[in-house]
């Protein structure tokens, strides 16, 4: 057992952590936000060139420097620390992930325009109906003469407004929640059919609602085995919740710090609020949550190859998630007043843990998995 | 990074796992489990073999008796002990005052202590509390004057210590003592070890909620105490009992054993039925309340383990430690709420009532019998080694800088 990291991850976390210090600070962010489109571009190209940092997960047959999930967690706290609203996990964990898993023309073609941080990919998957079930889609696609067409309506892709292809979900076969008949594409955003809503996120992300209408998207863009793609698109969220908990685990590691010193300054009663125990014991309380947080992602990413993996990602989401919560609440709390304002980082902190919550699933979601792993073990024995 | 054993790990393993197999005494299987009120041979039998082996303080320096095992491999050995549900060393000699001793004591005091704490042949119990100093540990009163007789030194002892654990059986008490009232409360306190058949000690039960005597009153008298019996210096006493808590944090965090606790809770849950025709363990909402425990352990797992590679890495025991008594106790408690919610019916029955030697036992399943005497017994955990509050005090000091 080895829990250090290797002096190319230390160098990726302090490479990124100074970097977004620079350029990514509160105001720089809100300042961004404002912008045309909802971020700043360059913010993007600087990590693929200036830093080179959009292949560090990736294999060096790639283009990537071989690494691999541990260092995705490396980024994703930092990202999380600094509020980031990049798109690295549909593109590089997500998207990076399903071209290598299903090789071919595709992987060739955009593995090396990822990390030269040309391709940005959306990740289409979720729909109203279907909760966090990745089975349950009425998007489908047929096979016609020129291709694939599809149809359908796909909720909150994330960088969907800027990004250059979207990976999609649609079914090919099967009823609605079956486990077959589901299939992955690799569509280019500006396919004839594709029609776009797009908004900003609370949380500072851009974001579209996708309609696929008729939308005919050649004979190629089918990823895998035709409707045998759940497995792949699960391991593929379960390797995007691992990257989300790193993200909030960077998010509540810094959250508590500005609570802290929070807690330091303000005086109540002739005091800084933080001399008072209930306040300290909250700030404890917090901590445990950072610390078992941070516990938690390492867990998971040591294990998304374990036979066991969907239990450790789910037990690591369901705590995380818990943890995002009660971080935020407080941290809101303790601040008081100023807290609920825009003013200060806490709220901006408290409203991004808010949505990662629910992001590849929601504490009932994961505690459900874990208990499929419990259902599973007794019928084992 | 690197979750897998080596091959040497693995092998140590499977070393240990032969090693209680082949050396746990038989008589010994399952007698915690059932929770019998076991005697002093008992309790001692496998300390002792584990000692005969080298094996019976993994934490301690290996030139203090200790093994020199890596943090993975006490992490495998407290693994595989659980897993054989093996009547672990008391802590009060091998957790306790052993590490006070090879910290703070005089080579003659090394040599005089540390081999009884090692081999199971003395019995220690800790005078620390004291009916007016629990979490306000600091303001004990039992008082040490010396004196000087026949040209020795010795000091007077006299006051009460309370929820002194199993002295009923103790060779030495270790006590945290008043030397000097006349400065603040830390700087009077001196760490002192008392031979239990010293005249004018007496020990008297305390019966807690399940009926258990596990905890005494032990009341000095003018107790005379040789001076050279004092570890570190007079008055540097209450630099003894903090590191001592530290080190008795460690470890308590009881994952391995939670596990196991665990482990059995689904057992129990699968044969007891939930009012709907299925097993209780496949009730929604009891269910739930397993998966959550079950994701806690794992982040106090994986908590101690960061800690340990920390501590593998040179930082001492520090006041992280306390998260992990805080989140283990917590789970400990809980794992025993649930075995006594899955009881059902069955909680109720008090099985001392019946007296020794009845046998018209069993009424309701045996894994029902010692369900709330056990979540009775284990309230103790989130109030003993520094009560949770005292720990998150803890914490905001040491660590939060508060």
């Amino acid at each position: 057992m080895d829990f250090n990291y290797s002096e190319t991850q230390t160098m990726l976390r302090d490479t990124l952590r100074r970097y977004l210090a620079d350029t990514y600070d509160f105001d720089k962010r809100q300042a961004m936000l404002r912008m045309e489109g909802g971020r700043d571009p360059g913010v993007w190209k600087a990590l693929a060139t200036d830093l080179g940092i959009l292949g560090a997960a990736l294999p060096e047959s790639a283009g990537g420097f071989g690494g691999g999930p541990i260092d995705s967690m490396v980024l994703m706290e930092e990202f999380g620390r600094a509020l980031s609203v990049e798109p690295y996990i549909p593109t590089v964990v997500i998207g990076g992930n399903a071209l290598l898993a299903t090789g071919g023309d595709h992987a060739d073609l955009l593995l090396p325009a990822i990390i030269s941080g040309e391709v940005v990919i959306g990740f289409a998957a979720a729909e109203a109906q279907g909760r966090y079930n990745l089975a349950d889609l009425k998007t489908t696609a047929k096979a016609d003469g020129s291709g694939w067409t599809l149809n359908g309506h796909k909720a909150v892709v994330i960088a969907a407004p800027y990004a250059t292809h979207y990976l999609v979900t649609a079914r090919t076969g099967g009823s609605q929640r079956e486990a077959s008949g589901v299939s992955l594409f690799l569509v280019e955003a500006n396919a004839k059919g594709i029609v776009r809503r797009d908004y900003p996120t609370v949380d500072g992300f851009m974001a579209s609602e996708l309609f696929f209408e008729n939308a005919n998207v050649g004979p190629h863009a089918l990823l895998g085995a035709e409707g045998q793609a759940l497995p792949l698109v699960e391991t593929l969220v379960d390797h995007a919740t691992v990257a989300v908990c790193a993200e909030a685990t960077g998010a509540m590691r810094k959250l508590h710090e500005l609570t802290l010193d929070y807690a330091r300054q303000r005086k109540q009663f002739g005091k800084a609020i933080g001399d008072f125990q209930v306040i300290q014991h909250r700030l404890v309380d917090m901590f445990m949550e950072v610390e078992q947080a941070t516990s938690m992602t390492l867990m998971a990413t040591l294990r998304l190859d374990d036979p066991l993996r969907a239990k450790w990602v789910s037990q690591a989401k369901a705590k995380v998630s818990k943890g995002a919560r009660l971080l935020g609440q407080w941290a809101v709390q303790t601040h008081g007043g100023i807290g609920i304002t825009t003013e200060l980082p806490a709220g901006h902190y408290f409203k991004r843990l808010s949505i990662i919550e629910g992001q590849y699933g929601d504490v009932d979601y994961h505690l459900g998995r874990v208990e499929a792993a419990i259902d599973a073990e007794m019928r084992q024995r | 990074m690197d979750l897998a054993f080596s091959a040497q790990e693995t092998a140590f393993r499977e070393e240990v796992r032969s090693f209680i197999a082949e050396n746990y005494p038989p008589h010994l299987r399952g007698l915690q489990e059932e929770g019998e009120e076991m005697g002093r041979d008992d309790i001692l039998s496998w300390h002792r073999i584990l000692a005969q082996k080298g094996w019976a303080a993994p934490a301690w320096p290996k030139d203090q008796g200790g093994t020199g095992w890596t943090a993975t491999e006490r992490y495998i050995f407290s693994e595989e002990s659980a897993r054989a549900e093996t009547i672990p060393p008391l802590p009060f000699g091998i957790n306790m005052v052993g590490p006070v001793i090879y910290t703070f004591g005089t080579p003659e005091q090394k040599a005089q202590y540390l081999p009884g704490i090692l081999s199971g042949d003395v019995w220690w119990c800790q005078g620390y509390s004291e009916p007016g100093a629990g979490s306000d540990l600091a303001s004990l009163r039992t008082k040490a004057e010396r004196i000087t007789e026949d040209g020795k030194d010795y000091y007077i002892v006299n006051g009460q210590k309370t929820w002194t654990t199993l002295a009923q059986h103790a060779d030495w008490i270790f006590c945290l003592v008043r030397t000097d009232s006349s400065v603040k409360p830390q700087e009077g306190i001196s760490f002192l070890l008392i031979d239990m058949k010293s005249p004018g000690i007496t020990v008297k039960p305390i019966i807690t909620l399940g009926g258990e005597h596990e905890v005494n009153e032990v009341w000095l008298d003018n107790v005379k105490v040789p001076v050279e019996n004092r570890i570190h210096d007079e008055n540097k006493g209450w630099t003894c009992a903090k590191f001592l808590l530290a080190h008795e944090r460690t470890g308590i965090a009881g994952v391995a054993r939670s596990k196991r606790g665990i482990e059995k809770l689904k057992t129990m849950a699968m044969a007891e039925e939930d009012g709907n025709g299925q097993p209780l363990l496949m009730n929604p909402f009891f269910k739930r309340k397993v998966a959550e425990l079950e994701t806690d352990l794992t982040a106090l797992e994986f908590t101690e383990l960061r800690t340990l590679a920390g501590e593998a890495s040179g930082k001492g025991p520090g006041p992280e430690s306390s998260l992990l008594k805080i989140k283990g106790t917590e789970i400990q408690q809980r794992i025993t709420e649930l075995v006594l919610e899955a009881a059902g019916h069955y909680g109720a029955p008090y099985f001392r009532a019946f007296g020794h030697g009845d046998n018209q036992h069993p009424i309701g399943p045996d894994h029902s019998h010692r369900a709330a005497p056990t979540y009775f017994n284990m309230r103790k955990t989130s109030i003993y080694g520094g009560s949770n509050e005292i720990q998150r005090n803890i914490i905001a000091k040491m660590v939060l800088g508060l």
